[in-house]
C-alpha cells in the first residue's frame, strides 16, 4: 500500500474508515443485509468501546461498570417511547443527560477511590442500574423491554432504513474518534495521560487531577450512552442483561484486544471481537473457550494488541527503508 | 407480625451470610495477600458443585461426594494458581481483571463440555431431607446443616489463622507482603496453599448449595460479585472483616427482601412501597459497599497494621 502516505498502521486505518464508509452500499449491492446487522452491532459496540478506552486507556481508570451506560442510552430510548415519546431529540437529549448526571454522582464518589477499589466501586454502581431495571416491572424487569418504533429525525437524516440507522452509528463513531483525538492532544488530556503516568507530579504542577478525571469520566459516560441509545434502536428490545458486569467486562476485553490507550485500537479491537464472536459461534457451540484461552495468552504473552502488533510492522519497514 | 416467619428469614439471612463467608474467605486471603482480582473464584463455587454431584451420581454418597469434590477444587486451585496466577502478581490489576474473565470463561465453557447444558440435581440423603420440629417452628434439616457447616468452618479457619503457623504466616502476609519475603518465608508455597485453600472453600459452599438449587452453568458469577462486595466491606485481607460483613450483608439482603415494603409503607404510599422495595432492596448491599468506599476505604475490620 505504498500509494498511501503514513506508516503502515496509519495506512491500514484509514483504508479501514474507507471500507467502512462504503461497505452498506457494497453489501446492499450484494444483497447481504445480515453482514450490514453485524457491522452495525460491531460498530455501535465500537463507539462504548472507545469511550471506555478514554478513561481505562489514556486515563488508566480501569472502570468494570461501564456497561452501565450503555443501559441507560438504550433505556432513555425504551421508556421514552414506552411513553410515547418518539423524538430523536427528546432520546439523545435524554440520554446524555441521565448518563451525565449519573456519572457525576458515582465518578465523584468513585474517584475518591484508586486501583482494586475504583474496580470494585464502578462495578457496584453498575449492579445497582443493573438491579433497578431488573426489579422495575412497569419496564418489563428481566423479560426486556421492546422498541415498537426508531427514534424520529427529520427525513434526510432519519434512523428508519438500515442504511440510515448505519450511517448515524457511523457518523457518531467518526464524530467520538476526532473528539477523543482532539481531546487527547489538547492540555486538558496531557493531565489526563500525564496523572496516569505519574499522579503525584501532575499534582505538584498544579493541576487538580480529580477533577480533570472527573469531567474526562463523565465525557465518556456520555458518549458511551449515545452507544446505548443507537444499541437500543438497533436491536429493537432492550434488556438488563445489557448492563451486566460480564457485558462490562467484555468491552475492557475489545479495548484490549485492540490495545489500549491508542486512537484506533479500540476499534479495531471491537471489529476483530465481534467478527471472532459470530465466526466461533457459527462454528461450535464451546467458543466461549476459544475466547477465554485467547485472552488468556493476549494478557500473558500479546502484549500491545492489535494496535501493537502493528506498529511492529511499521517498525519492520523503517528499518528497511521503506 | 408473623414470627415464625421473621425467625425462618433470620436463618436464611445467616445462611446466605455464611456462603458468602465461605466464598469470601478465601478471596479476600487472594486479594489481601497477593493483591491479585480473582474474577474466577466463582468458577470453583460451580466445580465444587460438580465435582460433589458426580461423585455422589456414582457413590450415592453425599459425604463422599463432599470430600473428594474438597480434593479436586483443591486440585484445580492449585493447578490455577501454579501455571496462571502466579505469572500476574507483579503485573497491574486490569491483567488480573482480564485473565480471570477469561478464565470464567474457559470454566463454563468446559463444565458445559463435560456436564452439558442442563444443570445438575443432586440428591440428599433421607436423613438430611426432613425437618426439625421445635415448638411452632419447622425448620428443613439440610439448611440447619449448612449454617452448622459454616460456622464449623469459620471456626476450624478462625483456628487455621490465629493458632498456627500457617495462620501467623498468612496474617504475616496479609500485613506486609514485603516484610515476609524479606524474612526468608518461602513465599511461593504459602501462596499455592492459600489459594487453593481459597479454592476449596469456595468449592465447599458450592457443594452445600447445589442441593438446594441445582449445579448450573455460571452460577458462582452472581455470587462471587456479592463476595467482592463482602471483601471490600469488611477490609481487604481481613478473614475476621470478612465472616463480620458476609452475616451483615447476608442478612441485610435477606430481610430487605421480606420486609422493606413495610418499613417503606411507613413513610409513603403503598403502591409506590411496592414498586420501590424490589428495586431498593438490591440496592442496598452495593449503596452500603459504596459508602464504605467513600468514608471508609479501608473496610470496616482491616487487617492489623495493614496500609
Amino acid at each position: 500500500m505504498a500509494w498511501l502516505p503514513g506508516a503502515v498502521s496509519t495506512r491500514i486505518y484509514a483504508v479501514l474508515l474507507l471500507v467502512l464508509g462504503v461497505a452498506p452500499f457494497v453489501l446492499q449491492a450484494m444483497d447481504q443485509p445480515f453482514y450490514l446487522d453485524l457491522l452495525s452491532r460491531g460498530l455501535i459496540f465500537a463507539i462504548a468501546v472507545v469511550s471506555l478506552n478514554l478513561i481505562l486507556g489514556y486515563g488508566g481508570m480501569v472502570s468494570l461498570g461501564h456497561a452501565a451506560y450503555i443501559g441507560i442510552g438504550a433505556y432513555s430510548v425504551g421508556i421514552a417511547s414506552y411513553y410515547d415519546y418518539y423524538n430523536g431529540w427528546l432520546h439523545l437529549a435524554l440520554a446524555l443527560g441521565t448518563s451525565a448526571l449519573f456519572a457525576l454522582i458515582t465518578g465523584a464518589i468513585s474517584l475518591r477511590t484508586k486501583g482494586v477499589y475504583f474496580i470494585m466501586i464502578t462495578m457496584a454502581f453498575s449492579q445497582m442500574v443493573f438491579f433497578i431495571f431488573l426489579s422495575l416491572e412497569e419496564y418489563g424487569a428481566d423479560d426486556g423491554l421492546v422498541i415498537y418504533a426508531r427514534s424520529e429525525f427529520p427525513e434526510w437524516i432519519s434512523m428508519d432504513s438500515a442504511i440510515g440507522l448505519y450511517y448515524w452509528i457511523f457518523a457518531i463513531l467518526l464524530l467520538a474518534l476526532f473528539f477523543i483525538h482532539r481531546l487527547i492532544n489538547a492540555r486538558f488530556g496531557r493531565v489526563i495521560v500525564g496523572a496516569r503516568f505519574n499522579e503525584q507530579r501532575m499534582q505538584a504542577l498544579g493541576f487538580d487531577t480529580y477533577r480533570y478525571r472527573l469531567v474526562c469520566y463523565v465525557l465518556s459516560a456520555m458518549l458511551c450512552s449515545l452507544a446505548g441509545m443507537l444499541l437500543g434502536n438497533f436491536a429493537g428490545f432492550i434488556s438488563p442483561d445489557m448492563m451486566s458486569w460480564a457485558r462490562s467486562g467484555e468491552l475492557i476485553f475489545m479495548v484490549i484486544i485492540g490495545g489500549a490507550a491508542t486512537l484506533f485500537g479500540p476499534l479495531v479491537g471491537t471489529i476483530a471481537f465481534v467478527l471472532l464472536e459470530e465466526f466461533l459461534s457459527a462454528i461450535t457451540v464451546y467458543w466461549h473457550l476459544i475466547f477465554g484461552v485467547l485472552l488468556v495468552a493476549l494478557v500473558l504473552y500479546g502484549k500491545g494488541g492489535i494496535h501493537g502488533w502493528l506498529r511492529l510492522l511499521d517498525r519492520r519497514e523503517g528499518e528497511h527503508g521503506g | 407480625m408473623d414470627w415464625s416467619l421473621l425467625i425462618t428469614q433470620l436463618l436464611n439471612g445467616l445462611q446466605l451470610g455464611l456462603l458468602l463467608f465461605l466464598l469470601a474467605s478465601g478471596l479476600t486471603l487472594i486479594f489481601g495477600i497477593m493483591d491479585f482480582i480473582n474474577l474466577s473464584h466463582g468458577s470453583f463455587y460451580m466445580i465444587g458443585a460438580y465435582f460433589c454431584g458426580t461423585v455422589v451420581a456414582y457413590t450415592g454418597s453425599f459425604l463422599l461426594g463432599i470430600l473428594f469434590g474438597l480434593v479436586g477444587v483443591f486440585i484445580v486451585g492449585a493447578l490455577v494458581e501454579w501455571f496462571i496466577a502466579r505469572k500476574l502478581y507483579r503485573e497491574d490489576h486490569l491483567d488480573h481483571v482480564l485473565v480471570t474473565f477469561g478464565l470464567i470463561l474457559i470454566f463454563d465453557t468446559l463444565v458445559h463440555l463435560l456436564w452439558g447444558a442442563e444443570g445438575m440435581a443432586i440428591p440428599l440423603p433421607d436423613v438430611l431431607n426432613g425437618q426439625i420440629t421445635i415448638g411452632e417452628l419447622v425448620l428443613p434439616t439440610y439448611r440447619m446443616l449448612i449454617i452448622g457447616c459454616g460456622l464449623l468452618v469459620a471456626a476450624l479457619l478462625y483456628v487455621l489463622v490465629v493458632r498456627t503457623r500457617l495462620g501467623m504466616l498468612i496474617r504475616a502476609g496479609a500485613s506486609n507482603r514485603t516484610m515476609v519475603e524479606a524474612l526468608g518465608v518461602n513465599i511461593n508455597r504459602l501462596f499455592l496453599i492459600v489459594f487453593a485453600l481459597g479454592a476449596a472453600m469456595a468449592g465447599f459452599a458450592g457443594m452445600l448449595i447445589a442441593p438446594i438449587t441445582e449445579a448450573s452453568i455460571g452460577m458462582g458469577n452472581d455470587i462471587i460479585i456479592v463476595a467482592f462486595v463482602v471483601v471490600i466491606v469488611g477490609g481487604i485481607g481481613s478473614v475476621k472483616g470478612a465472616f463480620y460483613a458476609a452475616l451483615i450483608l447476608g442478612m441485610l439482603d435477606t430481610l430487605s427482601r421480606s420486609y422493606l415494603d413495610l418499613v417503606l409503607q411507613l413513610l409513603m404510599p403503598v403502591t409506590y412501597a411496592e414498586t420501590a422495595a424490589p428495586a431498593l432492596s438490591a440496592m442496598l448491599i452495593y449503596i452500603l459497599m459504596a459508602a464504605v468506599l467513600a468514608f471508609r476505604p479501608q473496610g470496616l475490620f482491616p487487617p492489623a497494621g495493614a496500609k
